[in-house]
């Protein structure tokens, strides 16, 4: 009798932290949505802002949360698979290899406005980049280095060992077995990484507040060195703006809702692209 | 005993780390002829037979010694290029282990990472490739599933048909029947007869049965020794030494 009761008690409790999650979940997207999108329309996708930030639209924000996620996923996807490819199929392990490991998983333990100041010093000043979409995405890029580099990592361990073998056992060369069996094998994971890497991106605001943001500009970038606008940023900047609150507030529920969807665009190609891969890879 | 040799090895010694696990290995392995190694867990036998093909080099902090020649040459040798040695020496493995690819694809990986790009011959050699390893029949409508749909037996002589395609000299295997059932085992040793008229075979087995009825010669492996090597007529009817009987018989292992 006892122990129905616990079963029974444990289920509750269990169960109870279930809704209580989705509350919070359900609320958040409530309030944004609720708030959000009244101010959605055809002007705010596509026009600039005018009259000290009530009026008009936040293009400039959203095209500039673009180039700075594709920009630093560009960068970062490339670099951190190659680095996870050296650490788990080439390298032969050792302390230096487990150095390199605990230091890229420290590194992502690194707040971020402490990229964002490396930025600053390293990419703005010293390589003379200046506050630009450039600097920006590499900032951005070196943050989630470490996550991608992990996840990927785990991804490349779960490839079967027995698959490698095989094709060393019939005369593939290890750059070959990487890249015909091993990667196409594992892509499922790194999409994974990748996918979660460009929420991240997307939604950062400290990395980007001193290496390429500004909270105003007319027209749009032009270059790689541009400085530009950006939608986390951009809800930042209203909210401690102070000088319209109530319709900064609005605009600022609007920004989080397109940032929001456009999290859920970058993630669903990615997202189609693994199911694609997947299908079929029931080892 | 044995007469044509393709694989002499002398004083072969092989340490995990520190770990000895081969002691002076001395074996002549005959062309197109089966050789059995047979032994308890540990004694060594699957060790020998991933050093045939330099397989063991994959695992780290690995050392061999001695002097393993195929068809009179080294092929530990610094010049030794171990991609045609490879290709030279297949190999098929315990567990069935197709890539996550269509039964067409596996078969012409081993021909695209040698460099064959003729698609024609890819496709006349997937075809020989399947008949030699009696798949052909059972699976030429769906060249292009998946290789995982098919039974654990037809993807084992799938993983032959892989080995086979690059047409190798030597074909080792690694207990290639103990995750069959006993309809798909008879199969892969039926295939076995079959393949010893144009390869030679090197077989590592748990099984005795199948060491009697598929080998011609079979070495008995103990403690990374070999203890005892001879013809599998005179292994299983007469073994010169007790320790073999003992094991053949069954009274330990």
């Amino acid at each position: 009798m006892k122990s129905v009761i616990i079963e029974k008690l444990g289920f509750v409790l269990l169960f109870g932290c279930i809704i209580i999650t989705l509350f919070f979940l359900g609320s958040i997207m409530y309030l944004i949505f609720s708030q959000g999108l009244r101010v959605i329309n055809w002007e705010f996708l596509t026009a600039e802002p005018y009259s000290g930030m009530t009026k008009g639209g936040v293009a400039p924000a959203i095209v500039g949360t673009l180039y700075l996620t594709l920009g630093s996923i560009i960068i970062s996807l490339p670099l951190g698979v190659a680095c996870a490819i050296y650490l788990c199929e080439y390298s032969r392990g050792g302390w230096i290899v487990n150095i390199i490991r605990m230091s890229i998983n420290n590194l992502a333990g690194v707040p971020s406005v402490v990229f964002g100041l490396f930025g600053f010093a390293f990419f703005v000043h010293y390589l003379k980049f200046g506050v630009s979409i450039l600097s920006g995405s590499l900032t951005l890029a070196i943050l989630v280095l470490p996550g991608i580099i992990s996840a990927t990592q785990e991804a490349l361990l779960a490839v079967p060992q027995s698959f490698r073998e095989a094709s060393f056992a019939l005369g593939a060369t290890q750059w070959k077995t990487i890249r015909k069996i091993v990667l196409p094998t594992s892509l499922p994971g790194i999409l994974t990484g990748a996918i979660l890497s460009i929420g991240r991106v997307a939604g950062e605001t400290a990395p980007i507040l001193f290496t390429a943001c500004t909270f105003y500009m007319r027209g749009y970038p032009t270059s790689p060195f541009s400085k530009c606008m950006a939608l986390p940023y951009h809800i930042y900047a209203l909210m401690t703006e102070g000088t319209h609150p109530h319709e900064h507030t609005q605009i600022a529920y609007g920004c989080a809702v397109l940032l929001l969807l456009l999290v859920l665009v970058i993630s669903s190609v990615a997202i189609i692209i693994r199911q694609k891969s997947r299908r079929g890879y029931g080892y | 005993m044995v007469t044509d040799v393709r694989i002499e090895t002398r004083d072969v010694n092989f340490f995990y780390g520190n770990q000895k696990a081969l002691n002076d290995i001395n074996i002549r392995i005959g062309k197109n002829k089966v050789t059995a190694l047979i032994g308890p867990s540990g004694c060594g036998k699957s060790t020998f037979l991933r050093t045939l093909n330099r397989m063991n080099e994959l695992i780290p902090n690995t050392r061999l010694e001695g002097l393993i020649l195929l068809d009179g040459k080294d092929i530990y040798r610094r010049e030794e290029d171990i991609v045609e040695l490879r290709r030279k020496v297949g190999m098929v493995f315990q567990k069935p282990n197709p890539f996550p690819k269509s039964i067409f694809e596996n078969i012409a990986y081993g021909l695209r990472v040698n460099g064959i790009r003729d698609r024609n011959y890819i496709a006349d050699r997937v075809e020989a490739s399947l008949k030699g390893a009696v798949l052909w029949k059972e699976v030429k409508d769906q060249l292009h599933k998946n290789a995982l749909a098919l039974s654990g037996g037809q993807q084992q002589r799938l993983c032959i048909a892989r080995a086979l395609a690059v047409e190798p000299e030597v074909i080792l295997m690694d207990e290639p029947a103990s995750a069959l059932d006993p309809t798909a085992t008879l199969k892969i040793e039926e295939l076995i007869q079959e393949l010893k008229k144009k390869y030679t075979v090197v077989i590592v087995t748990h099984n005795m049965q199948q060491a009697a009825r598929v080998s011609d010669f079979t070495a008995f492996f103990m403690l990374g020794e070999m203890v005892e090597y001879n013809e599998t007529s005179v292994i299983f009817t007469k073994p010169q030494k007790k320790i073999t009987e003992e094991y053949i018989t069954g009274r330990f292992g």
